[in-house]
């Protein structure tokens, strides 16, 4: 367990944003499951155009921030603001319909449908022509050559890494404004993870907003431009990812140097 | 050999009436994981819609093609109505209360059906309207084929199709079959669950409304507490074919509907309904999730 007397602040790109608002804002959530505590309170911004990693230990409320973004859990206290707005009552399917949208953790992949049907339903809330959605294929298809090859496969004979691939395109289906990812990397051979880290970087490079969560702290810092470290459902630490990666504290609790 | 051919076509058309409604339960389960008790009365509203319209539409003593497709559209709005109504009213107030309040409640709502039924409808058995003649289609090595049977075992393949293309290949079958994957999921791809659980009711109990009147023609005895014993056999069938499994569902009504046949035909008539209930111990026993359930297996 890790001590900070003083929660770090460096300077971040938030600065730079200072004219703009945030696109996404986490204000003080708490979250309960019974009478746990999983959330005491954490607050977080995420801009436009910005990859943000929440980096932390198993069990440290990494999911459940995801899962209280979108939807999936309602905090007890504090607000949650998209482009301004409270989502925090606002339905799980209302909110991927404003463009969050979140491959949840275990990739939440139907196995019971085939691959391209996965993909259909990613695109389910948009209102599209046939020929966009058939364009967008093409675009996952790019991005994960592997996912062609086994389009009419049921989603359930896939390798996890294929799975993981399957669950970031079907999230693009939908046209993130924010792409909410958790732990893309568990359980994937080093390659795999290379793969998924530089489609993340690529589509954030094409204007997606990403907000990334992961035990692979190493990984989501070095792509990240900001991250938040997350103990025991406190935020402890937040800055500049470059920054993160030299502090002595993360090397020794996450990085393993 | 005659007679064992009649038998298979007399159980082949009783048995796609008990897949048709067989189909309801399934459906539902696969969504909810509740046995929604109220559908078998749901399909007896849908033969007294039946009735009630035949009369109103003065077409009781008209049998033709066109009464035929009237009453049966009629008796499917009827009972998806009701569906829609019973979900939204008794069981979407407790879509995050215990599964066993749910299942409760589906009793309760069976209840209700069935003795608002006799209030409304009169305890004494009716006699459904003549909707179609029979008549004598062909016959083969003494074994008759009926107008009647074959209109029940054409439409219900006909529904069945409509159903298997819905749930394959439209955007709402999708969506319906990851629905029943994983609700969770479905909502964050935006997929309205509220919605796509009442449409499952819709359709599960448009079907139940055209079992009805498939039944209704053939043995024009309808009375309040008439889904009781078709439902439970119904059930059974979508036990049978694995519990949430569509073409479980149709495999086990078929199955179902022959094997009683025979055991009419061949052992004596008063172990008509022993059958079902010991193919459900059968079954429970040997192999509980159906003929073509699955256990599933998740990779990790």
């Amino acid at each position: 367990m890790l001590e900070y007397t003083i929660t770090l602040v460096f300077s971040t790109s938030a600065d730079m944003n200072k004219m703009t608002s945030p696109l996404l804002t986490i204000q003080n959530i708490r979250v309960q499951y019974g009478c746990i505590d999983a959330l005491k309170g954490i607050s977080l911004d995420v801009f436009q155009g910005e990859i943000i990693s929440l980096i932390g230990a198993n069990g440290a409320g990494k999911s459940t921030t995801l899962r209280t973004v979108s939807g999936l859990h309602t905090p007890i206290s504090g607000d949650i603001l998209f482009q301004g707005h409270s989502i925090v009552h606002t339905q799980a399917d209302q909110i991927t319909r404003l463009g969050l949208i979140h491959a949840p953790e275990g990739r939440g992949i139907f196995l019971n449908l085939t691959v391209l049907e996965n993909l259909e339903i990613g695109a389910y809330a948009r209102r599209s022509s046939r020929r966009e959605i058939f364009q967008d294929y093409e675009y996952i298809f790019s991005l994960f050559p592997r996912l062609k090859e086994r389009r009419k496969q049921e989603a359930g004979t896939l390798s996890g890494g294929e799975q993981q691939m399957l669950s970031i395109g079907r999230a693009l289906m939908g046209k993130p404004r924010v792409l909410l990812l958790d732990e893309p990397s568990l359980g994937l051979a080093p390659q795999v993870v290379n793969t998924i880290f530089s489609v993340i970087q690529k589509v954030n490079k094409e204007g997606t907003t990403v907000l990334l969560v992961e035990q692979n702290a190493y990984q989501a810092l070095k792509i990240s431009q900001r991250g938040y470290v997350l103990e025991t459902g406190e935020i402890v630490l937040t800055g500049k990812s470059s920054e993160l990666l030299t502090n002595k504290k993360i090397q020794e609790a996450y990085l393993g140097c | 050999m005659e007679e064992f051919l009649q038998h298979v076509i007399n159980g082949v058309s009783l048995g796609s009436i008990y897949a048709l409604i067989a189909l309801g339960y399934t459906m539902v389960y696969g969504i909810l994981q509740l046995i929604n008790f109220a559908h078998s009365d749901v399909y007896m509203v849908g033969a007294f819609v039946g009735f009630y319209a035949a009369r109103f539409l003065n077409i009781a003593d008209s049998p033709s093609y066109t009464s035929f497709f009237t009453i049966l559209l009629i008796a499917m709005a009827g009972c998806a109505l009701l569906g829609f109504s019973i979900e939204r009213f008794a069981y979407r107030p407790l879509r995050n209360a215990p599964r066993l309040n749910v299942l409760i409640t589906a009793i309760g709502v069976s209840l209700f059906l069935e003795y608002t039924g006799q209030v409304v409808f009169g305890a004494t058995p009716q006699l459904f309207p003549n909707i179609l003649e029979d008549s004598i289609i062909f016959s083969f090595g003494g074994a008759r084929v009926t107008k009647m049977d074959a209109t029940i075992l054409v439409t219900a393949v006909g529904l069945m199709i409509v159903l298997r293309h819905i749930i394959q290949n439209t955007l709402l079958g999708k969506a319906m079959r990851a629905t029943s994957f994983n609700r969770h999921w479905a909502s964050l791809m935006g997929i309205s669950v509220d919605r796509i659980i009442s449409m499952t009711f819709i359709i599960g109990s448009a079907l139940a409304g055209a079992g009805a009147v498939l039944v209704g023609m053939k043995y024009p005895k309808i009375e309040p507490l008439m889904g009781v014993m078709i439902g439970l056999k119904a059930f059974v069938a979508a036990v049978l074919g694995g519990i949430g499994n569509i073409p479980g569902a149709v495999l086990g009504g078929l199955v179902i509907g022959i094997a009683e046949e025979f055991v009419v035909g061949y052992i004596s008539s008063t172990y008509r309904d022993a059958l079902a209930f010991s193919i459900l111990i059968v079954i429970l026993l040997f192999r509980p999730a159906g003929l073509l359930g699955r256990f599933s297996v998740e990779k990790v």
